[in-house]
């Protein structure tokens, strides 16, 4: 057994492990952190796969993103744990009867036809000379394949992307009613009659209660 | 004893029968079955990463940076509809749900 079989196993152990803790977690939290784990214990078998592009990617992407995001969410919202886990066991037997069935099957089928599919040729000729310091390098080779057999897929998952995106913030988005804001494409469009009324008035003739005074003063007079 | 392509795809397989049985556990919970959702497509993406390697095919990588980048809109997505869903209801269970009467 080398190393890289010893590697395996310790991923592969951590990796079901960590998801058998994201389906059975009490708390959400802890879900996503476990959640975490597995996902990073994925990128160290991908590694062992030679396809060190995803695995960085995945670590990347959903360690630094995704999964920050699930925290976020998980830590807003408050859930009601007793409800949600209300009647959890009930259905464990069902559950891991088709589980269990899934991977048996699976893995009869699997280890049945694919035991004998050792590494090929090339493949293991290019890990070694990558190892020895020479040129193969799987970002530049998946890059090549992105950037021109796959280029009109690849600007569609950009578009995809800024979709979800703005899908996202629009769904979120709310308009509170009890802040004082002011709308700055009304502020802008305003003109000076909106906001100034300039009433007529004669500011120099006397008003009549002053008329009325003076002349009472003048019949006191006499 | 040597790896084989076998021995990655019962890792994918597994964990993809973990997945399920999850979403079995976790009926109630949608922030559980989102994350179950996410387990399966990294035990698919396993298994298109052992492919592409064990036959020396480079289109499998490919494939698995585009079921990446739509597994992040569809979160991104997911957990906007659970925000906006627990904005208005309070709760994100799932049997409480049932408005549409589907």
């Amino acid at each position: 057994m080398d190393v890289k079989t010893g590697f395996f196993y310790l991923f592969s152990v951590v990796l079901l492990f960590a998801a058998f803790r994201v389906i059975t977690a009490r708390n959400p939290v802890h879900a996503v952190l476990f959640l975490m784990l597995a996902f990073s214990q994925a990128a160290g078998v991908w590694l062992l796969l030679q396809a060190e592009f995803l695995a960085i990617t995945l670590v990347l992407v959903y360690l630094g993103a995704v999964m920050v995001l699930f925290l976020f969410v998980v830590m807003m919202l408050d859930i009601n744990i007793d409800s949600v886990r209300q009647g959890f066991w009930r259905h464990f037997p069902l559950a891991a009867t088709v589980g269990a069935l899934i991977a048996l099957e699976m893995a009869a089928v699997l280890m049945g036809g694919f035991r004998v599919t050792e590494e090929p040729k090339i493949v293991a000729a290019a890990g070694e000379a990558a190892v020895r310091g020479g040129q193969h390098s799987n970002s530049k080779a998946l890059g090549k394949l992105l950037y021109t057999e796959y280029l009109y897929p690849l600007q569609i998952a950009a578009v995809i992307l800024l979709v979800a995106m703005i899908a996202a913030i629009a769904l979120t988005l709310r308009k509170r009613k009890d802040t004082k804001h002011v709308n700055p494409s009304e502020q802008v469009r305003v003109r000076a009659e909106d906001r100034l009324q300039i009433v007529k008035l004669v500011a120099t003739r006397p008003g009549v209660a002053e008329v009325i005074s003076a002349e009472a003063v003048e019949e006191k007079k006499k | 004893m040597t790896l084989t392509l076998g021995h990655f795809l019962s890792l994918g397989a597994m964990l993809f029968a973990l997945a399920v049985i999850g979403i079995f556990l976790n009926r109630k919970n949608l922030i559980v079955l989102l994350m179950a959702i996410e387990l399966m497509l990294l035990a698919v993406n396993m298994n298109f990463v052992a492919f592409s390697h064990y036959l020396g095919d480079m289109h499998g990588q490919v494939f698995v940076f585009f079921i990446l980048t739509v597994a992040a809109a569809e979160s991104a997505i997911g957990l906007a509809i659970l925000v906006l869903l627990f904005r208005n209801k309070s709760s994100i269970n799932v049997d409480e749900l049932n408005t549409l009467k589907g």
